[in-house]
């Protein structure tokens, strides 16, 4: 019996902050305090709140405390642990410097509905019992013993359960195809290879909690007649690759996976691959081509995979938090599932708030919450309290949104009218400092660099827009540039291949709809309205402001700050590579931006 | 490990472990120890080691133990506090090892309060 439970948070983004010293450190000190019979020490998932970690909560109380260091580990043992003392300084600071000690008061879980991310950052991910204990592979009993494969995919069509990959496909009806595919020998597949800029929720799920994964495909394997799985993780995911297989290895020696499970006569066997981390391994089609040992490249469609996948025979693939999903949906019923959300969104959806927001970090919110509940009530508002200039929702292959959509009720529906789509759940947030062309170059980017190069489309389409907006940044764009990106971004977006070209587009577009008089502005004036853009930006000294401190000439490194302490500062417009060091350095703000 | 063959197994599994995580569930009888230098040093330890035991030994699953700080009645350390769901917050005090069985049985299994060690309550 353990009086106390020590959860310290081994998700990448704690444990890159020191969470293993920390967790070391209580190990040690409770030791010397004679309390390690007293007090269990727990490695858990991600609590979702990275940029507050490393994490530490304390049950029975619940107590959060946040940014902890090794250092604070023997006040922390003797204050808390030996004398019941909350240690406040270490509490998470709310609005008006009020400390708030419990993980339910803090607003950014409050107004959270936690179902795939249920069990990250509570339980031990790499203890299978503490899985169990949370009514782990409950659901895989129950359909093994009460339920047909049909009950099961019936059950998967009520909760009304979209796929939280990005394509937003009914789970339900995926499932009946593959399940109605003949053949004695089917697969069914966990994408795992989460590529998109600024997206960490698989990740999360993968460390925090294996088992649901592996729970869920066994559901699915059963429902459509699968006896062999695999889960394609990028090999940049070392922590969840490693929880993984460690999940497994737990799963097969109680026989929760393997042969007759639970005394039945299903069977399953599963497999990990890891991915090489190319992002056009997440289309379906190239996934199964790198784990059939090929250069992951994708095909024409039909056939699909539910008739021809993995070697030619009917093959499911879901995302990992679609899989997450599914345990709760068996055990609770579908019909609860489809009680949260929107008339056609059902459940809730994982986001990964990022950018200039003030809490970044994993949400698990319903859908049909609207944008700016998740950006200003979960996230805490604008870093800076800048003023918000637009969201990117969906990754890479999304769109940016802007002031007019804060109220939007996120929706598979509501974000692809807007011209966003739900994707696997990246949410980029801007400020006034962002320049929406930058960000446009900057997704095209990335999925230039990434595209497989096998239709000329995407190839050569992807390469041209980049090209042009490059021109665009750089001040020598004209309007004509401009119809001709706008030409291209529709072209490349109907004739790619697969969805890494059909989407590579979006954030061009959108920004196009939304943000053109940034694009005109660079064209027709020559500027960057936001200052973001080197080539058109200028630096030059405020004489008014200027106390002649001389630290702008001292820093600039190319030396083209002129003057000393009698006379004025002045900068070589010609000289200056626009680096903006003097406008960081100078204590007065006397260097202008223009 | 021996495998699970069939859902009761697993049932059972569960049950044994669910003490794993119960203490990170908060709808439990609380029992509270007096940790401060006071208690301490009158002997609140050997108290908490006794109730641990006396939970272990019963099974008990559906207990959290905590510990608090001084609350100002030193002279009547160690206090062992027990806040029933619906029965307010009862102080025990001058506790010894030896009432714990007794505390534990009565008031955390039974909710019967042990009158004669009473020296506070707190209503809901």
């Amino acid at each position: 019996m353990y009086r106390a439970h020590v959860l310290v948070c081994g998700g990448t983004g704690c444990t890159s902050s020191g969470s293993h010293g920390v967790m070391d450190g209580l190990k040690s000190e409770l030791k010397k305090q004679n309390l390690d019979d007293e007090i269990l020490v727990v490695q858990t998932g991600c609590h979702g709140m990275c940029e507050m970690g490393p994490i530490v909560v304390v049950y029975p109380e619940g107590t959060f405390y946040c940014r902890v260091s090794k250092d604070d580990v023997p006040e922390l043992v003797e204050e808390h642990l030996l004398k019941g003392r909350t240690v406040e300084r270490l509490l998470y600071t709310g609005e008006g410097d009020v400390h708030v000690p419990h993980y339910s008061e803090i607003p950014f879980y409050s107004k959270q509905e936690r179902v795939a991310l249920g069990n990250c950052g509570y339980i031990d991910a790499d203890k299978i019992e503490e899985y169990i204990a949370r009514d782990g592979y409950e659901a895989l009993g129950k359909v093994l013993t009460s339920m047909t494969p049909e009950d099961v995919v019936e059950e998967m069509k009520t909760s009304g359960l979209r796929g939280r990959g990005g394509g937003g496909f009914p789970t339900g009806l995926k499932w009946s195809f593959c399940a109605k595919s003949p053949g004695p020998k089917k697969y069914v597949i966990c994408n795992a290879d989460e590529g998109d800029p600024g997206a960490f929720m698989d990740r999360s799920i993968l460390e925090g909690d294996p088992h649901s994964i592996i729970e869920g495909m066994m559901i699915g394997a059963y429902a459509m007649g699968a006896d062999e799985g695999y889960i394609y993780c990028r090999a940049e995911y070392p922590l969840a690759i490693k929880r993984l297989k460690r999940a497994i290895d737990q799963a097969e020696e109680y026989g929760l996976l393997g042969e007759n499970v639970l005394g039945t006569d299903f069977s399953f066997s599963l497999h990990v691959k890891e991915g090489a981390g190319a992002f056009v391994c997440g289309e379906e089609t190239a996934l199964m081509g790198s784990i059939e040992g090929r250069r992951g490249m994708p095909r024409p469609r039909p056939p699909f995979p539910a008739v021809s996948g993995l070697w030619g025979k009917p093959t499911n693939i879901n995302n990992v938090e679609t899989w997450a999903n599914v345990p709760s949906i068996i055990r609770r019923s579908g019909a609860w599932f489809a009680s949260m959300g929107t008339e056609k969104s059902k459940g809730t959806k994982v986001f990964a708030l990022t950018g200039k927001v003030k809490h970044t970090g994993l949400v698990e919110v319903p859908m049909g919450i609207t944008l700016r509940e998740i950006i200003f009530d979960i996230g805490g508002g604008i870093l800076g309290d800048k003023k918000f200039k637009a969201v990117q929702i969906g990754g890479p292959s999304g769109g940016c949104l802007t002031e007019d959509h804060l109220d939007l009720p996120v929706s598979y529906e509501d974000l692809a009218k807007a011209g966003a789509i739900m994707g696997s759940g990246g949410m980029v947030v801007m400020d006034e400092d962002n320049c929406m062309v930058d960000v446009a170059k900057f997704f095209l980017e990335f999925t230039q660099r990434e595209s497989c190069g096998k239709c000329v489309p995407c190839r050569e389409g992807t390469k041209q827009m980049l090209l042009l907006l490059k021109k665009i940044c750089d001040g020598d764009g004209t309007m004509e540039d401009l119809a001709q990106l706008e030409e291209l971004a529709h072209m490349v977006k109907d004739m790619s291949l697969c969805g890494l070209g059909q989407t590579a587009p979006n954030p061009v577009l959108t920004t196009l709809r939304y943000f053109r008089h940034e694009y005109e502005a660079h064209i027709k004036d020559r500027s960057c309205p936001a200052g973001a853009c080197q080539a058109l930006i200028r630096y030059r000294i405020d004489q008014d402001k200027c106390k002649k401190c001389g630290l702008c000439a001292k820093n600039c490194p190319v030396n083209c700050i002129d003057g000393d302490r009698k006379t004025q500062f002045v900068i070589d417009e010609d000289a200056c590579v626009r680096c903006g060091t003097c406008y960081d350095k100078c204590p007065f703000d006397a260097i202008l931006k223009l | 490990m021996a495998k699970i063959k069939s859902l009761d197994e697993l049932r059972r599994i569960k049950t044994s472990a669910s003490d794993l995580t119960a203490a990170r569930s908060s709808n439990a009888v609380k029992v509270i120890v007096g940790m401060g230098t006071c208690g301490i040093a009158a002997g609140a330890r050997e108290v908490m080691d006794a109730v641990l035991k006396e939970i272990d030994k019963r099974g008990l699953k559906d207990v959290s133990v905590q510990t608090t700080g001084c609350i100002g009645m030193c002279q009547e350390e160690p206090l062992l506090d027990v806040i029933y769901p619906n029965k307010g917050r009862i102080t025990y005090g001058r506790v010894t090892p030896e009432d714990v069985p007794r505390i534990v049985s009565e008031h955390v299994v039974n909710g019967r309060i042990v009158e004669d060690l009473v020296i506070a309550r707190v209503d809901d």
